[in-house]
């Protein structure tokens, strides 16, 4: 039998504000243990929550960022359960009414774009963290993340491969990080997703039974485990078993998937509106302002770099896949380089340096301005682009400008035709063979003998020059 | 000493007839006399008055006094106060020293006012009788075998024994009023959300409000300066311009029109109650008011509307009583969920469970749209009843309480007929409105008897006037119980 996968993902982004979603308390990663604790983060009786306007506008900012409907009004609701790292015993989070409702993300898979339909966002608290060793049979609390905002985005359950559950969920992230509302770092937990998977027969109109793989926490997880969840599923029916509603943990170690709680011991949450927060009322002049402030978003942009720039979907895809990437070479090109080169060494040889020193482009050493002078130096042919390479690493290296580099190592091209002509000629004279078989027709002959005069002249050739050269001296 | 109004002992401060130290001094002297056979206090801290009491004194002698600079005060045992024990009643929190204050007890201290001690409350402000304390139940200086009412008990018998000029206190349900009906005292619950809730033991978080019991309604409109107030750590606080609460007590009653509810004159009313409450409106009429039958029809749902709402509120409220930060916590327990069980069930009494449990069920799957939902639409139904009855009059006057005070005991084995009695007070939370309670009578067995003034909302000012004209012309508020 054929299956077909569904997939929804429940994101957990963790907000950009400098304080807690409820309370003074500062949201900085990495304190001592209870540090980062305003009275209500650590639910002193008597301890009020208080919304931090700032998480509202970063919702909003997502909202409309997606082309989602940012409710008028919108309600926060106790969600109620025992746990040591849920300080009140219950989490505040939206449940009726989230402040995000709706819009839309489109990924691309092997060149096919799809859209992914959202259900809804809403605003929530993160929980603390139990601390499980160092505590002879007993565990730490520590309550530093406890009030941390967090945006809880949910999708439809459309994707159909663990492909595009990866896709979506990178299309989300860059979004997010793209305007600024999620710092994006994953291992701090900032984004965080639970995946939900089911299986059903191709053609089937109902869903099958799901099951929650929670906190999956990179990308790499997500295919590993949507994977391993999804075979796990088809060979349990396919052995005349049935899929239990639940929720699962994924085991990197094993690879696989492996039960934690099912729905039957699935808590009663008894959510209720938070007597203590009246609902939270977003006014159109909040919504205008926020919609004016919203930066150029990644689709805008693309479109954008290929009519502005004339550079291929391609291109323009892969420079707007982060903010930084689109601002780098941006600012390249306004620095006096041709668009297409900028294209092609931001892409090449740019990412390829920064990847092997795991590198963000904000972080490269080679400025934009820096760029620009090398790549005006390979339009205007003073090098050639071999030789433009190795003037990278050595500004990759020292810091200094392309034109010093080329200055002080005599690296500027030769144009001068007399010159070259010495060297075409010895050229001619030593690769006999070369010579016959472009002769004979065969162009690719023509390559080795330009490739020999670069070498002659130990890279300072033209290679354009000396192509011609070539070409009329053995007409 | 003990029988000055607070303007009283506030001008004997300023003219240095007494210091704020020989004034406490006094006061805590009485009160510890007296404690033993009233049980009004919790927790007295004299070392921590005393500094109170001499910082007041420093403050005037540097010429920075206020109006209250000097005046001691009691806190009801629900407001956190940083370095003093805060139980709220119960033996959750026995050990718990808070670690902050409460708005109240901020604005307390910034206006001078000197804290004498900790009053006695029903457990979690539950009960109407304060036999719901962990820490013993409060006598009815009137009648020690009497209740004072709940769950400001402690600090309405405090006041009504003078062994406080004046107390803060709470409402969630009536628990400012009736106590002040039961000892004779003047008590206010202001409009919702015109006291902070910061730092304010939770209850029913939608319910809840702070407010004065006094001696007069004088005395309470002078607390209520310091106490009201916006907050902003409080999301419910009501941001309007900072008020005068005395201002307009010296107003004429002429023309006053005083809506009487059919429906809380109707049968299980008591009759010498009615009759006390009779006289107060004759009194009332003299002072030149116009008296006018109004009707709140829904009042017969006020008492299962609320008794669903504010256990829902409170047991999740509650929730954060779980033996993990602070608080009790079980000696011996076998893992987490047997932690959370011993804690929860040595920690609560059986009125704080009843309710958690209550709140609990009303908001499980599948019951929430009977319960919880139903008991807001009904809500929201008695608020428009207050709306149509007060469009037709200034304010309401009610009785407080079925009877006056009952025995110590008499109630304690039935919940429901103890739930009876808050018929008429619950309605005025439920709607946000501001109610009054001073005293007009006593009944054959020399138990006082209160009556209610209601207005529409920040009409606290106008029910002061009232109470206050009234009390220029009537002395049930300067009786004293002898001790």
């Amino acid at each position: 039998m054929k299956w077909e996968v569904v997939i929804g993902l429940e994101v957990h982004t963790q907000l950009t504000t400098q304080s807690k979603i409820f309370s003074p308390a500062s949201t900085a990663f990495g304190a001592a243990p209870n540090t980062h604790t305003a009275e209500v983060d650590i639910a002193l009786p008597g301890a009020l929550p208080v919304m931090n306007k700032a998480a509202v506008e970063k919702a909003i900012q997502f909202g409309l960022a997606i082309g989602a409907k940012v409710n008028r009004r919108s309600v926060f609701a106790r969600k109620n359960y025992f746990y040591p790292d849920l300080p009140k015993g219950y989490q505040i989070s939206q449940f009726e009414l989230p402040v995000v409702e709706g819009g839309a993300i489109t990924i691309n898979v092997d060149g096919v774009e799809k859209t992914i339909n959202l259900t809804r966002a809403h605003l929530e608290e993160d929980a603390g963290k139990s601390v499980h060793e160092d505590f002879h049979g007993q565990s730490g609390i520590d309550l530093n993340r406890a009030g941390t905002p967090l945006l809880e985005i949910v999708s439809e359950p459309e994707m159909r491969s663990a492909a595009e559950a990866v896709a979506y969920a990178k299309a989300l992230y860059s979004l997010v990080t793209w305007i600024g509302i999620c710092d994006g770092n994953m291992q701090e937990g900032s984004f965080r997703c639970d995946v939900n998977v089911s299986v059903r027969p191709e053609g089937q109109q109902e869903f099958g039974t799901r099951r929650e793989i929670k906190n999956l926490n990179s990308f790499k997880f997500i295919e590993q485990a949507v994977k391993a969840e999804v075979q796990w599923q088809i060979e349990t029916i396919e052995d005349g078993g049935k899929i239990q509603q639940a929720t699962v943990l994924f085991d990197p170690d094993t690879g696989e998937t492996r039960m934690m709680r099912t729905k039957e011991d699935a808590h009663d949450y008894r959510y209720f509106p938070d007597p203590d927060l009246p609902p939270l009322v977003i006014s159109e002049d909040w919504i205008s302002r926020v919609q004016a402030e919203l930066p150029e978003l990644p689709a805008a942009m693309r479109a954008r770099f290929e009519s502005q720039y004339g550079i291929p979907a391609y291109d323009a895809g892969t420079l707007t896949a982060s903010k930084d990437m689109a601002a780098f070479y941006e600012a390249t090109v306004a620095a006096g380089a041709d668009a297409k080169l900028a294209s092609n060494w931001i892409m090449g040889d740019i990412s390829a340096t920064l990847n092997r020193e795991e590198k963000d482009i904000a972080q490269s050493p080679v400025s934009a301005a820096a760029l620009a002078g090398l790549i005006r130096r390979v339009s205007d042919n003073t090098i050639n682009n071999k030789t433009a390479k190795d003037v990278l690493k050595k500004m990759w290296e020292s810091g200094d400008a392309a034109d010093a580099i080329i200055e002080r190592e005599g690296l500027k091209q030769e144009t001068d035709t007399g010159a070259l002509e010495a060297i075409v000629d010895e050229v001619i004279a030593n690769n006999a063979k070369s010579v016959e078989e472009y002769k004979a027709g065969k162009e690719k002959a023509l390559n080795a003998l330009v490739g020999q005069c670069m070498k002659a002249s130990k890279g300072k050739g033209n290679p354009g020059v000396l192509t011609e050269l070539l070409k009329q001296k053995l007409a | 000493m003990v029988e000055k109004s607070i303007k009283q002992l506030a001008a004997a401060l300023a003219a240095g007839e007494f210091s704020a130290v020989e004034l406490a001094t006094e006061y805590l002297r009485r009160a510890k006399a007296h404690n033993g056979e009233l049980n009004a206090f919790i927790t007295f801290d004299e070392d921590k008055t005393l500094a109170e009491a001499k910082a007041a004194d420093a403050l005037r002698a540097a010429g920075n006094a206020g109006a209250l600079t000097g005046i001691p005060l009691a806190h009801k045992d629900i407001f956190c106060q940083e370095g003093w024990h805060t139980t709220c009643g119960s033996r959750m929190l026995e050990n718990f020293i808070a670690p902050y204050s409460a708005h109240v007890v901020e604005q307390c201290r910034k206006a001078g006012l000197v804290t004498l001690g900790r009053t006695n409350m029903d457990e979690f402000a539950m009960g109407s009788s304060n036999e719901n304390s962990f820490y013993g139940v409060v006598k009815n200086p009137w009648d020690k075998l009497a209740v004072p009412g709940g769950s400001s008990g402690g600090s309405a018998a405090a006041v009504a024994a003078r062994l406080a000029p004046i107390a803060t206190a709470t409402d969630t349900g009536g628990s400012i009023r009736q106590p002040a009906a039961f000892c004779g005292v003047t008590g206010i619950k202001p409009t919702y959300g015109v006291v902070s809730r910061f730092g304010m033991i939770a209850y029913a978080s939608s319910l809840d409000q702070g407010g004065p019991i006094g001696k007069s309604a004088e005395d309470c409109a002078m607390l209520l300066n310091v106490m009201a107030g916006f907050d902003e750590r409080d999301a419910t606080s009501v941001q309007r311009d900072k008020e005068d609460y005395t201002r307009d007590l010296n107003q004429p009653l002429k023309g006053l029109k005083v809506g009487l509810p059919k429906e809380y004159f109707a049968e299980g009313l008591d009759a010498e109650v009615a009759s006390a409450i009779d006289a107060a409106i004759a009194e009332y009429k003299k002072l030149g008011a116009e008296v006018v039958e109004i009707s709140l029809p829904n009042t017969r749902m006020a008492i299962p509307s609320y008794y669903v709402i504010a256990p829902a509120e409170a047991s999740s409220n509650l929730s954060r009583f779980d033996g993990v930060r602070y608080g009790h916590r079980a000696a011996e327990y076998d893992g987490l969920t047997e932690m959370y069980e011993k804690t929860r069930a040595e920690g609560f009494g059986w009125e704080v469970k009843r309710r958690i449990l209550t709140g609990t069920y009303v908001l499980s799957h599948g019951y929430y749209d009977a319960y919880y939902l139903q008991a807001q639409k009904v809500r929201r139904l008695l608020a428009e009843d207050f709306q149509r009855g007060l469009a037709q009059c200034d304010v309401i006057a009610a009785p407080v309480a079925p009877t006056a005070a009952w025995n110590i005991g008499e109630k304690s084995d039935d919940p429901v007929a103890m739930y009876l009695e808050d018929i008429y007070t619950l309605g005025v939370n439920l709607a946000g409105l501001p109610g009054l309670s001073h005293p007009v009578g006593f009944a054959k067995n020399g138990r006082p008897i209160g009556m209610q003034l209601i207005g529409n909302y920040f009409a606290e000012a106008k029910l002061l006037n009232a109470a206050h004209q009234f009390q220029q012309v009537t002395d049930w508020h300067t009786r004293a119980p002898e001790l």
